[in-house]
């Protein structure tokens, strides 16, 4: 097994690896370069030389690929085009108000959609599993910017409960985010639980028309004891993985969140240095991002792994 | 009475068929293919029925509420909404409706190509394809299209590129599934050339895992493009478009609700109805498609 | 019109059941129509039927459980006394398990994944056990010891997947014990173990029910199996006890045509003839109409069969059958009457193999990186076989002995080690399909186990057909229609089937299909891997019918394999027995099946159950799986009951050849 473990760490690295190649190469490709993007397309002579001259943009690719990786491993992300930053200080706290997001929702929206997941399999095709998988499928489907907008149209304006847009600068202290980013955990709840309580759902039914979940009941074991024993452990072996890859796709859906309400995480910085054509801004952040989806998506495999009573006695089998 | 007494003639049309009654017969089939339809067709026939020209401002008339002569009342130039949320589909059905089945292709195709191929070919393609799908995807289309503008001609191919990615991996375990069963290796045991395997026994069985998967693509491409387009980086003004629409409305949505309310119905009706009918579809054709994951 | 008093000391009592479910078109469609039936203390009582006669529906229904759709249209199962299907869900949920217990079909799919075996027995103790729970632990291993699994006390940590499939079903017996039932279900307990395990089992629940006095309800479609372990046997068919009686009634004097049809159909080691085909399929649910459902089957209907249902009768012997004329059944014959033997065979060789040697264990890509030598036994070794035009070589052997990949090879879709596979007598063949002729491939053609994994399911029966016809012979149009109509006409299917697909037809159909695709080849050599194991017996009796009409007609050779010992008597020349990959005994038939043959034949033959209940299996060697053959020596030394020493462990065994063309591996020189 520790061989099987330490093969998804090394394909973890090859993937993060990978990506930092496909966004170095990314970048490089575009027309121009982080000077001429930063500072438009016209932009000649001294100007241009110097800002190259900075950013050590004058350099051959391969070399500015390894000291951009070499830095990024230490931490360091580079400077950004706009203000002449260090990136790893611009960063943190827009990640840390990213975070606060990721995790609100996912404290919320995982024990939801365990619940209602197991609920309407359970009680299949009932008036319960109709409410919620109708809403499950609305909220999945519909884009966040529309979910967004209604919620601050009724919770906000209409109502006035919570404020609408979030104006905490991004270096606040987090308590100062409340009661403004609840709205947008909501909405990253919705979708997030959605997603997750289908495959739930779909896992649980599986499970209990397996022969063994019939074989429990004919054993004589309690209905609720079978599902609880029997058929929940082997269910939502297989929703550990989507359950990652919901998280880590959601971080896609952070950025468009976080422009509704204005919130000062990763996502927005990302959009705002697009806008701005910082382009060693983009590259840091889209290599974060990626790093996270691969960290999450390994953390699911290894869980999984250790959970599985047939992946983990796999030595045995061989021997 | 035995069934073997009871003669049919069912053939691929036939098939064909019993897929299609086998959708509409489910509650959310109806309902999701009805929606479709419904909005094809408006997106085809709106130019003729709207009331207004899309871009005709009356400046007298601003944010204006529902009335006679405008049923949905004023955008905040004085435009009809009505003329503009019945017209704001037609873009987005446009593009995504030419990149659908261009991502589902090329996606298809090099799935199949590297599923059959296997080895360690396959296994750097996987880890590539992992690479890409580890970015978001609004990333991945934000910086083309910052570069290269917002242009049908820069948004078809930009679409079609990156969703086709995933549909790479569908294809791909598709492939491989139906390659370990006999009648495969039946066919190679008969000594058929790899073209003929493939077209013969292979893409009638992936055909349906990929149908599957381009109505599930359409409907996240619409979501991109719209939201890209709320972000500012789709559709220019004034064509009108729900993304855009919403964008534009938010500021004054206190007072005047259906601005926004009008293209959200709009855009959410459309992509529900799509899903609705992806799960008919997929739930017709027996494959689960609530076990995928939603990359 | 049925019988619904109870007799004193019936412990199952089934009273007028029928269950159905709710067709498509809305009307109830019935899968068990008026049962009774009564199982009596200690006694054990077979249920035997062909796939949807409803036995399992029957046999769960005992317990008081419906699956998914099933409805109880009439009647109720009492246990004891009480009405199963009206008992409250914790006294049926008291009595499952404790004091009524079933042993299910698959138990790899019926012990839960994640739990350990001792976990789950002791759920079972928990629930229905008045003993104090410290006594648990000790009881667990007592009962493992009881099903005669070697060292319990391991196998308690186990997980359900780090077991064979016998281990696996030794635990679930163990686990039905575990609340010391009065009565026993088993739905198909052995179905889809080895002969040896399944002789095994059958022996334990034999020793079992007789020591612990518990009444047994034997589910199965193998007759071999009732006539071992029962007392009493119902033949259920379209959802109906058909026949029911005493063991020695029904298997040795059935009164109802379709028992005498059924026992004619199963190949017998005793019988050189081809069992006797049972034509047409029961009816689907629903579809009995009014007279008697075996009507459209039956030799002996009139008219009145086809208006009016019989009643299940007593008859003079003791037994009840279902049936008008229970006074003509007698001229339903019991046996098959074609003898396969009497061919002519061309001394023409038709395919050689020549120190065949296999491995499926490629060495891994690590592996080769770091230079690691490759050092496992291959799958299969050493293969000698020369087979003559015309001829059919049966290979036999357990789950493992690789058969199946020796086909493979000789279809080339497995490349050998070594060795080489030759036609004709002409230059060895290339080893990789992709290489070889077009001429060679057409000689050759293959047909798998399952129809429904080698039909492409999105193709028409006339598509699937034109493949070869295409792609062979360059056949279009009308040419192409008239041929495949001609195929499907030879496999007994008819024109009309041309446009249907794979789905729409029954598991007997779809493998005429697959024959009638091999033989539009016109091939002089077809390997045949289980083609039948998947099929109702009654259906493998007409396939077997089929096989041998189509070698007379075109004089085809067939590399027949299978692991039915009886099967293989009644269709090959010569037959050859290979364990772990590698030959011990090949010969004539009638040789291999007579008195001198190998050890490891001797105990294949021995495990063989036959539907007579005055036969008694010898069993004399264990049943322990083998995942890997041993490095040298015999492949069977450790199983081997007659084993003469180290030279077993350490020599190859030499080869013998008692009769001229009957060859034997062994080192015991008096075979």
């Amino acid at each position: 097994m520790l061989a099987m473990l330490f093969r998804r760490l090394g394909l973890g690295a090859i993937t993060v690896w990978l990506v930092s190649v496909i966004i170095f190469l990314g970048v490089e490709m575009l027309p121009g370069d982080a000077c001429t993007a930063f500072l438009e397309r016209e932009a000649k002579g001294k100007l241009l030389e110097n800002c190259r001259e900075d950013l050590g943009l004058n350099r051959p690719a391969l070399m500015r690929y390894t000291e951009w990786a070499k830095g990024a491993v230490q931490g360091d992300l580079g400077v950004s085009a706009k203000g002449q930053k260090p990136i790893s200080e611009l960063v943190g706290y827009r990640l840390r108000n990213t975070l606060l997001l990721a995790s609100g929702a996912i404290l919320a929206g995982i024990p939801l959609a365990l619940f209602l997941g197991v609920v309407s399999a359970l009680w299949r095709d009932r008036p319960v599993d109709i409410v919620v998988s109708t809403l499950a499928i609305f909220a999945m489907t519909i884009p966040e910017f529309v979910s967004a907008t209604l919620l601050i149209l009724v919770f906000s304006v209409w109502l006035g409960w919570v404020p609408g847009i979030v104006l905490t600068p991004a270096n606040a202290p987090l308590v100062e985010f409340f009661p403004e980013v609840l709205l947008p955990i909501t909405v990253l709840t919705l979708v997030m639980t959605a997603h997750i309580l289908r495959t739930v759902r779909s896992s649980v039914i599986e499970a209990l028309a397996s022969d063994y979940a019939q074989m429990a009941r004919l054993k004589g074991v309690p209905y609720w004891q079978m599902v609880f024993r029997h058929v929940l452990p082997n269910a939502l072996l297989p929703a550990i993985n989507v359950i990652a890859l919901t998280i880590a796709w959601l971080l896609g859906g952070v950025v468009v969140i976080e422009t509704v309400f204005n919130y000062p995480g990763l996502g927005r910085m990302m959009i705002d240095s697009i806008s701005d054509r910082d382009l060693p801004v983009t590259q840091a952040i889209a290599l974060i991002i990626a790093t996270v989806y691969v960290g999450v998506n390994l953390a699911a495999d290894i869980l999984t792994l250790l959970a599985n009573p047939r992946l983990r006695t796999m030595h045995i089998r061989k021997g | 009475m035995t069934p073997s007494t009871t003669f049919q003639r069912p053939s691929h049309i036939a098939r064909l068929g019993t897929v299609f009654v086998d959708i509409i017969v489910r509650p959310s089939g109806a309902i999701g293919l009805t929606l479709v339809i419904a909005h094809l067709v408006l997106a085809l026939i709106a130019p003729f029925v709207v009331p207004y020209d899309f871009t005709e401002m009356n400046a007298t008339l601003v944010m204006a509420p529902p009335s006679s002569l405008h049923w949905l009342g004023t955008d905040h130039l004085g435009r009809d909404t009505l003329t503009r949320t019945l017209m704001g589909g037609r873009e987005a059905i446009l593009v995504t409706g030419i990149a659908t089945p261009l991502a589902v292709m090329w996606g298809g195709l090099v799935g199949i190509f590297f599923g059959l191929a296997g080895g360690k070919l396959d296994e750097v393609l996987m880890r590539i394809v992992d690479a890409f799908l580890s970015l978001p995807w609004i990333l991945k289309m934000l910086v083309l299209i910052v570069t290269f503008g917002t242009g049908i001609e820069v948004l078809i191919p930009t679409l079609a590129f990156f969703y086709g990615i995933p549909v790479i991996r569908i294809a791909r375990a598709a492939t491989h599934d139906v390659v370990a069963r006999d009648f495969v290796q039946a066919a190679r045991a008969r000594g058929h050339s790899k073209m003929t395997i493939i077209r013969q026994e292979l893409l009638p069985n992936v055909r349906d895992a990929l149908l599957v998967e381009g109505a599930m693509r359409w409907s996240w491409m619409l979501l991109a493009f719209s939201s890209l387009s709320f972000l500012g980086f789709g559709v220019s003004p004034p064509t009108p478009d729900w993304g855009l629409m919403i964008a534009d409305a938010r500021g004054f949505m206190s007072f005047s609700p259906l601005g926004v309310l009008a293209p959200m119905v709009g855009l959410s009706s459309l992509i529900i109805g799509i899903n609705l009918t992806a799960d008919a579809l997929a739930k017709a054709l027996g494959i689960d498609r609530a076990q995928k994951a939603p990359v | 019109m049925t019988h619904s008093t109870m007799p004193t000391g019936s412990v199952i009592s089934v009273d007028n059941l029928s269950i159905g479910f709710r067709g498509k078109a809305g009307h109830m469609l019935p899968v068990l129509r008026n049962i009774s039936l009564d199982v009596h203390q200690g006694e054990s009582i077979g249920l035997v039927g062909e796939s949807g006669s409803g036995k399992s529906t029957l046999a769960l229904a005992m317990m008081g459980y419906l699956k998914t759709g099933l409805r109880v249209l009439n009647g109720d199962v009492s246990f004891e006394g009480q009405k199963m299907f009206s008992q409250r869900r914790a006294a049926l949920e008291s009595i499952r398990g404790g004091r009524l217990a079933l042993i299910p079909q698959n138990s790899g799919q019926s012990l839960t994944p994640t739990l350990r075996i001792g976990a789950q027995i002791q759920e079972a103790l928990k629930l229905h056990s008045a003993q104090p729970s410290e006594t648990f632990g000790a009881r667990v291993i007592e009962l493992l010891s009881q099903v005669r699994l070697p060292d319990p006390a391991s196998i308690v940590e186990r997980f359900p997947h780090e077991l064979s499939g016998g281990q696996q079903q030794r635990v679930a017996i163990a686990m039905a014990l575990a609340g010391e039932p009065e009565a026993l279900l088993l739905d198909e307990p052995t179905t889809g173990l080895d002969v040896t395990t399944q002789a095994h089992i059958l022996e334990l629940l034999r020793d079992l029910a007789r020591d612990m006095g518990m009444a047994m309800v034997y589910v199965s479609h193998d007759l071999g199996a009732i006539a071992r372990v029962c007392d009493r046997v119902a033949v259920m068919y379209a959802g109906e006890v058909a026949l029911e009686g005493s063991v020695r009634q029904v298997l040795r004097d059935p009164s109802h045509p379709y028992a005498r049809g059924l026992l004619a159909s199963i190949p017998k080691l005793s019988d050189i003839c081809l069992p006797r085909a049972l034509d047409g399929r029961p009816p689907a649910p629903g579809g009995a109409g009014q007279g008697c459902a075996f009507v459209s089957r039956c030799a002996i209907a009139s008219d009145v069969c086809s208006t009016s249902r019989p009643d299940l009768a007593l008859q003079p012997s003791g037994a009840r059958s279902r049936c008008h004329h229970v006074d003509k059944v007698h001229e339903i014959p019991l046996s098959g009457d074609r003898e396969v033997g009497k061919r002519a065979l061309s001394d023409e060789t038709s395919l050689s193999l020549k120190d065949l040697a296999i491995s499926y264990a490629r060495p891994s890509l690590w592996g080769k990186s770091v230079g690691r030598e490759d050092t496992s036994v291959p799958t299969v070794e050493g293969i000698n076989v020369a087979l003559r035009r015309g001829e059919t070589l049966g290979l036999v052997g357990e789950s493992g002995s690789g058969k199946s990949t020796i086909l493979k090879t000789i279809a080339g879709l497995l490349p050998p080690l070594s060795g080489e596979v030759t036609a004709h007598g002409g230059a060895p063949l290339p080893s990789k399909v992709e290489k070889r002729a077009s001429t060679e491939l057409r000689q050759i053609q293959m047909i798998f186990q399952n129809p429904d994994e080698s039909l492409n399911p999105r193709q028409t029966i006339g598509q699937i057909l034109a493949q070869p016809l295409i792609l062979y012979f360059g056949l279009s149009g009308q040419a192409l229609t008239e041929k495949t109509i001609l195929l499907l006409d030879q496999v007994r299917l008819g024109g009309h089937y041309i446009d249907r697909l794979p789905s729409q037809l029954s598991g007997g159909e779809k493998q005429r299909v697959a024959v009638a695709r091999a033989f539009a080849a016109e091939p002089d050599l077809v390997l045949c891997d289980e083609i039948t194991s998947a099929l109702d017996v009654s259906v493998q009796a007409a396939m077997l019918e089929l096989l041998d009409d189509l070698r007379r007609q075109k004089n085809t050779s067939y590399v027949f394999v299978s692991h039915d010992l009886a099967v293989v008597r009644a269709l090959s020349d010569r037959v050859a027995v290979l364990y772990q990959g590698r030959l011990c005994e090949i010969g004539p038939t009638h040789a291999v099946y007579g008195a001198k043959s190998h050890p490891y034949t001797e105990v294949l033959l021995g495990a063989v159950l036959e539907p007579d209940p005055d036969f008694t299996p010898e069993l004399s060697a264990s049943d322990v799986v083998e995942l890997a053959p041993p490095a040298m020596g015999c492949p069977f030394q450790r199983r081997c009951p007659k084993r003469i020493g180290s030279i077993c462990d350490t020599v190859a065994p030499p080869l013998r050849e008692p009769d001229y063309g009957h060859k034997i591996w062994c080192h015991i020189e008096e075979i």
